[in-house]
């Protein structure tokens, strides 16, 4: 009888209320994904809980493209972590790995206990107990999905990290709402952090994920603000006349890169967060903008059309000394570098359509990533593994992801019209 | 009608001084300006007017004093014309893929703006630049920006004051259209110039 009230319960919290996150459409994934079935969360005793952890976690893993998820149709039981796991059941449905989990009221929040098995080679591969108050149940299950995929890949999760992005009504030309979203890495529990009717530009994180640097406008003047996310306050960097533009954190998180035209015409620029001075880094009559840090912090990405058309230079910090990274095509803007500096991704046109790239800057090597176009704004995940950009679709503008590699492509399709600029955040743990 | 061969002097002399000090870069260009900006006798917009034109030469300066000592009623009926050409002429300039050079067609209408911003110098105009979705968000921005300040300086060359003339970029970020093929880009890629 107590069996069948829990599996009532199971029963209740798959068909919990509809979730937040971005729906996932994996456009292509590996050869050979790994095929994973994680049983449904029980929760013990009364109660109702309005997120489904498998659900939350199986969705994580497939939209790596490196897992396939068996559907829960499929499962011939329902077993929870201190049962019996018959491998025999799940070699049956092609399932390679199986995670069983229940969820423990204690306290003011829950115990959530949970096991991964490895069903070719019958065995349980690890077991946790994690607890948690009611409002980090999402946080439990991405760090469980985070737990997962370093035990089965290898590589660190990127489950626990956030994105920030910007969506845009729009009634009219000059009647838009602009608003600068942080989200879950899926895109749960996602809530705005500005408003503004003017446009909001170029989101980037701060390297410890305290702080999110925009360009935003106060009035008709731009400017370049730092907000930290814990505490809402806002802090000015420059509103000079002109372009205040496209800000990027060093490495060591004291100082900014940026663009500014209050000399006239768009430079980069090292802004020091604590002083306030003000470095100018290039002296070129051409755009000279986005400028991004490297991971060492000794050299500067930008984008300059002091070659006639956009393409992307480097800027050694040290003696200004500018050199051309890419020489194929007509335009290449907006780099960025992967997390270990040997390679960049940017927006690179071909036969009229924008696509992001990849280069590797010993051998100069560059593939195409996206098949999407207008696609723009690439970043990286911290664990090195995936790219999020910014891409169109008819009218519409959305979110796509792509692995570094370009083998697996992901479309995160939105309930907004318009979502563009997102931007990865680093590791939070 | 003496005046008016008075007021035209004075705009070519005027023309001439930037042109000289210009020589069609940039940074000068806007050195130019700058010196004109930072002139402590600079009180009003009509002081401005001599001070711009005092940078290369007096004469110009010493033209338009004594128009505007000579001859007010005059000057204020042109103006009303000159204004009535301003405010029926094009507000909207239109630029190729990527470049910020005026096109041809735009100069005529322009022409209209910089003759009554010449002649009434309390006026104000604000150029917001636009660049069409392709390319990406910053440097479409930056591009914005360039094709305000190409307008900027071709209303200067004609004899307008920097001062008078205001210009911000919002990049791609406020289409006319929203067609995505060339007849919604090339709406978008523009100037639009906005009297204040």
């Amino acid at each position: 009888m107590r069996r069948l009230m829990s599996y009532l319960l199971a029963l209740l919290l798959i068909a919990g209320p509809a979730h937040a996150e971005l729906v996932i459409e994996i456009t292509r994934g590996v050869e050979n994904p790994i095929k994973i079935a994680v049983v449904p969360f029980r929760l013990q005793g009364s109660g109702v809980l309005n997120v489904d952890l498998a659900r939350l976690i199986e969705s994580n893993l497939e939209r790596t493209g490196q897992f396939q998820r068996v559907k829960r149709e499929s499962m011939l039981s329902l077993p929870g972590p201190n049962e019996q796991l018959f491998y025999r059941d799940w070699r049956a449905i092609d399932s390679e790995y199986t995670v069983v989990g229940q969820i423990t009221p204690e306290g003011n929040g829950f115990l959530v206990t949970y096991a991964l098995h490895d069903v070719l080679g019958q065995r349980e591969l690890f077991a946790e107990k994690v607890p948690g108050p009611e409002t980090a149940i999402r946080d439990i299950g991405h760090y469980i999905s985070d737990k997962i995929y370093e035990s089965l890949t290898g590589t660190k999760g990127i489950f626990s990290t956030k994105l920030v992005y910007v969506t845009v009504d729009r009634r009219a030309e000059k009647d838009q709402t602009f608003r600068l979203i942080l989200a879950d890495a899926d895109g749960g529990r996602a809530r705005t952090i500005f408003e503004s009717s003017e446009p909001i530009l170029s989101p980037t994180w701060s390297p410890d994920g305290g702080r999110v640097a925009y360009m935003s406008f106060r009035g008709k003047r731009a400017g370049i603000y730092v907000q930290t996310l814990a505490t809402g306050e806002v802090q000015k960097v420059t509103d000079f006349p002109g372009l205040n533009s496209a800000p990027s954190f060093s490495p060591d998180g004291r100082q900014l890169a940026l663009t500014l035209s209050k000399d006239g015409n768009p430079e980069v620029y090292i802004a020091n967060l604590r002083t306030g001075e003000l470095t100018r880094m290039t002296d070129h009559f051409a755009i000279d903008t986005e400028p991004r840090w490297s991971p060492d912090g000794r050299s500067i990405l930008f984008t300059s059309s002091r070659g006639g058309k956009p393409q992307l230079y480097l800027l050694d910090v040290a003696t200004r000394n500018v050199s051309r990274v890419t020489f194929d095509g007509d335009y290449n803007s907006n780099g960025a570098f992967t997390p270990d500096g040997a390679a960049i991704v940017f927006v690179h046109r071909t036969n009229d359509r924008f696509h992001i790239a990849r280069m590797e800057l010993k051998t100069r090597a560059m593939r195409i990533l996206t098949e999407t176009d207008l696609d723009e704004s690439p970043s990286v995940a911290p664990n090195g593994t995936m790219v999020i950009y910014a891409t169109s679709e008819g009218a519409k503008g959305l979110l796509g992801l792509v692995s570094t590699d370009g083998r697996v492509r992901v479309r995160l399709p939105s309930a907004s019209e318009q979502v563009r600029e997102p931007a990865w955040s680093p590791f939070m743990n | 009608m003496d005046v008016l061969k008075t007021i035209k002097t004075a705009g070519y002399a005027a023309v001439l001084a930037v042109l000289a000090g210009c020589a069609g870069q940039v940074k000068e260009d806007v050195a130019v300006t700058d010196a004109a900006a930072q002139s402590p006798v600079e009180t009003t917009a009509a002081s401005s007017a001599a001070s711009t034109d005092s940078v290369s030469g007096t004469s110009s300066s010493q033209l338009s004093q004594s128009a505007s000592q000579s001859a007010v009623s005059g000057a204020e009926i042109t103006r009303e014309s000159l204004k009535a050409s301003a405010l029926a002429a094009d507000t909207l300039f239109f630029f190729e893929f990527d470049k910020s050079d005026l096109r041809q067609d735009a100069l005529d209408d322009l022409d209209a703006h910089a003759k009554y911003l010449v002649a009434d110098r309390a006026a104000r105009v604000r150029l917001e630049g636009h660049a069409d979705e392709r390319g990406t968000r910053a440097y479409n921005l930056a591009l914005g920006e360039r094709r305000a300040n190409a307008v900027a300086r071709y209303l200067v060359i004609q004899g307008v004051n920097r001062a008078q003339i205001e210009t911000m970029s919002y990049g791609e970020e406020r289409p006319l259209s929203l067609a995505r093929d060339e007849s919604g880009w090339s709406r978008n890629r523009r100037v639009e110039l906005i009297y204040q």
